[in-house]
């Protein structure tokens, strides 16, 4: 049967295949080799390989791309037929590995568009319940102290098609790719905050964007004085355009939709504003025909990376399962892998730095004995909050629910290799 | 010789405790100042005069706070919906590329219920505050406060939760009560 195996087998088999003993034929990756050799009858390395040795290479580049064997490396577009600029773009997770994403494949989802802002002529505004209405500009507020964390951020509407009826059949970033993980850095709110003087009722802020849909949502002014971040630089660099520059709001944890991009104003009330995307969306009708409102943390999620849907396993044997893990309440605690959906379940290890509400890369060594299994992962974070199955999450929110999608996630190997999304 | 050398350490003395003390300062001071969440920060913020903030799209909250003064009519908000509205929405407000406005089917507790405007918003201001700062997408924030409101009556009268001869202003905007405005369980705070 398919089990999962201690992690140092990948050494242990390493070492054997390198003593090349008789044995080597038994070992899925000596048979690999094996076979590699008979399709090279000579049993020589290829000749072509050091063409490169031969000739001068690519000049210089003032800012580096990736290769251009890895253009098929790309968020996939989601967009609305009329209005271009309202839609979504996916981070394609099965290709990714680590913790970080990289910037160009950070996910997307924008209303109207990606706005031209004018560093020059920004300004941040406070208003509203403050003693002192205040505007800051660019220069401004690279002087006060900065604060570097490493934070996902997931779209509310991440990983819908799971309420569907039939399990899509997509790839894996395809419909849970609008998370990603960066370095964010900037400044934390809460100088500003006591800058401008909160009045002690104004328990709300009203965060706004420069985009064409001018995008707001209320943001609990507790939240602000506790982590949030006036982001500046993302993974080192300045906000990507599409990443809100030149400053985005970071809520460590929470929905994307509140972390506002290309943020210009924060209005202190004593009441939510109760705008399209607090009411009409972003909320989760429950079966009781009532919805959650203001459910702002991401909780708590995992998936496998690879294997998973359109890879192709080949022929039995050790494969290392990959995955990502993450929860908005604090930090990944432990990741299980099953390999018999969900009966049996292995420890798997995880890379470090493990951080709160950061993505964590876990990894479980897997023999697969060529016959039909069904991988899945579960998360449980620091607070005691575990992953649902689908089944648990759909008897308790229904199938209406649409947005705060977190179920464990399925994919069946199939005993020609092939690895599909299923419900189980 | 020796006296002579007792006498000026003696003298110094103090003069090198100072300079230890000094120097001691001069080690542990940059530590101090490299914890910067202790430091108070420069502030850097400039007034913001209130003759700026009236300039910003208003937020509209659900009281009618930030509603403009102004007039319209459902006869007027039909003429401007198919003209700026209509051809991603629908002609009847049924929805196309873009969500419908107009009807909707319950209950909210069928697993296949229509999350609209009708049986879902639970505030009537939110319709105002999202076609003022949205809508037309291809020009969003141009519409006057008269044609938002001739919007919203059209809207809102052909949902059925507006009498359709009716002069809609801020206070009539906000007074509307949504079917679904008790539909929502807040989980802050």
């Amino acid at each position: 049967m398919s089990t999962f195996l201690d992690r140092r087998v990948f050494i242990e088999q390493g070492l054997r295949l390198s003593l090349a003993t008789a044995a080597a034929g038994t070992l899925p990756w000596a048979q690999a080799q094996s076979e590699e050799r008979s399709a090279n009858k000579a049993g020589e390395m290829r000749s072509d390989v050091l063409a490169s040795q031969h000739k001068a290479g690519q000049a210089f580049s003032n800012y580096g791309m990736p290769s251009v064997y890895e253009k098929r490396v790309i968020r996939l577009i989601g967009s609305n037929r009329m209005v271009s600029g309202n839609g979504v773009s996916w981070t394609p997770l099965e290709s990714l590995e680590g913790m970080v994403t990289p910037t160009g494949l950070h996910f997307e989802r924008h209303h109207n568009g990606v706005p031209d802002v004018d560093p020059a002529r920004f300004e941040l505004l406070m208003h509203g319940m403050v003693a002192r209405p205040l505007r800051f500009d660019l220069a401004g507020l690279m002087r006060y102290p900065m604060q570097s964390r490493l934070l996902f951020i997931e779209c509310g509407g991440n990983s819908n098609a799971g309420w569907h009826e039939e399990p899509m059949q997509k790839p894996v970033g395809s419909f849970h790719g609008l998370v990603s993980c960066s370095e964010w850095t900037g400044v934390p709110l809460k100088y500003l905050l006591d800058e401008a003087g909160i009045h002690s009722k104004a328990t709300w802020a009203i965060a706004e964007g420069l985009d064409a849909a001018a995008t707001e949502v209320s943001i609990p002014v507790s939240k602000l004085r506790e982590d949030a971040l006036l982001a500046l630089y993302q993974n080192g660099e300045r906000l990507r355009a599409e990443n809100g520059y030149p400053l985005r709001l970071v809520l460590p944890g929470w929905e994307g939709v509140r972390q506002v991009k290309w943020l210009h104003r924060l209005e202190f009330t004593d009441q939510p504003v109760m705008s399209r995307n607090e009411t009409g969306e972003y909320t989760q009708l429950l079966p009781s025909g009532k919805a959650e409102q203001f459910d702002f943390v991401m909780g708590p999620k995992s998936l496998i990376t690879s294997p998973s849907h359109g890879q192709t396993l080949g022929f039995p044997g050790v494969f290392e399962v990959r995955g990502l893990a993450w929860s908005g309440h604090g930090s990944v605690a432990k990741v299980e892998v099953s390999a018999d959906g969900g009966q049996s379940w292995s420890t798997a290890h995880i890379d470090g730095p493990v951080l709160p509400q950061c993505f964590a890369r876990f990894r479980a060594a897997w023999k697969w004995d060529g016959k039909p299994a069904v991988l899945q992962s579960r998360v449980k974070d620091d607070h005691g909050n575990i992953q649902p199955t689908r089944a648990r999450l759909i008897a308790q929110r229904g199938r209406n629910g649409y947005f705060h999608y977190n179920a464990i996630v399925s994919w069946a190997v199939d005993s020609d290799g092939t690895v599909r999304h299923v419900y189980a | 010789m020796f006296t002579l050398k007792i006498a000026r350490l003696v003298q110094f003395t103090p003069l090198f405790l100072a300079s230890l003390l000094f120097s001691l300062t001069s080690l542990t001071a940059p530590l101090a100042h490299a914890d910067s969440t202790a430091s108070t920060p420069s502030p850097m913020g400039k007034p913001l005069h209130s003759g700026s903030i009236t300039r910003l799209a208003p937020n509209i909250y659900p009281n009618g706070q930030g509603l403009p003064d102004g007039m319209g009519l459902a006869k007027n908000g039909s003429v401007l919906y198919q003209a700026q509205c209509a051809s991603c929405h629908g002609t009847k407000g049924e929805g196309a590329t873009a969500q419908a406005l107009i009807g909707g089917d319950g209950p909210l507790s069928a697993h296949d219920a229509d999350k609209t405007i009708l049986t879902y918003w639970p505030y009537a201001t939110t319709l105002f505050d999202t076609i003022a700062r949205s809508m037309p997408p291809a020009a969003p924030g141009h519409l006057s406060a008269d044609a938002l409101f001739s919007l919203c009556a059209y809207l809102l009268a052909e949902n059925g939760l507006w009498a359709r001869d009716q002069p809609m202003g801020p206070k009539e905007l906000a007074a509307i009560v949504m079917p679904n405005r008790n539909g929502f369980v807040q989980r802050f705070p």
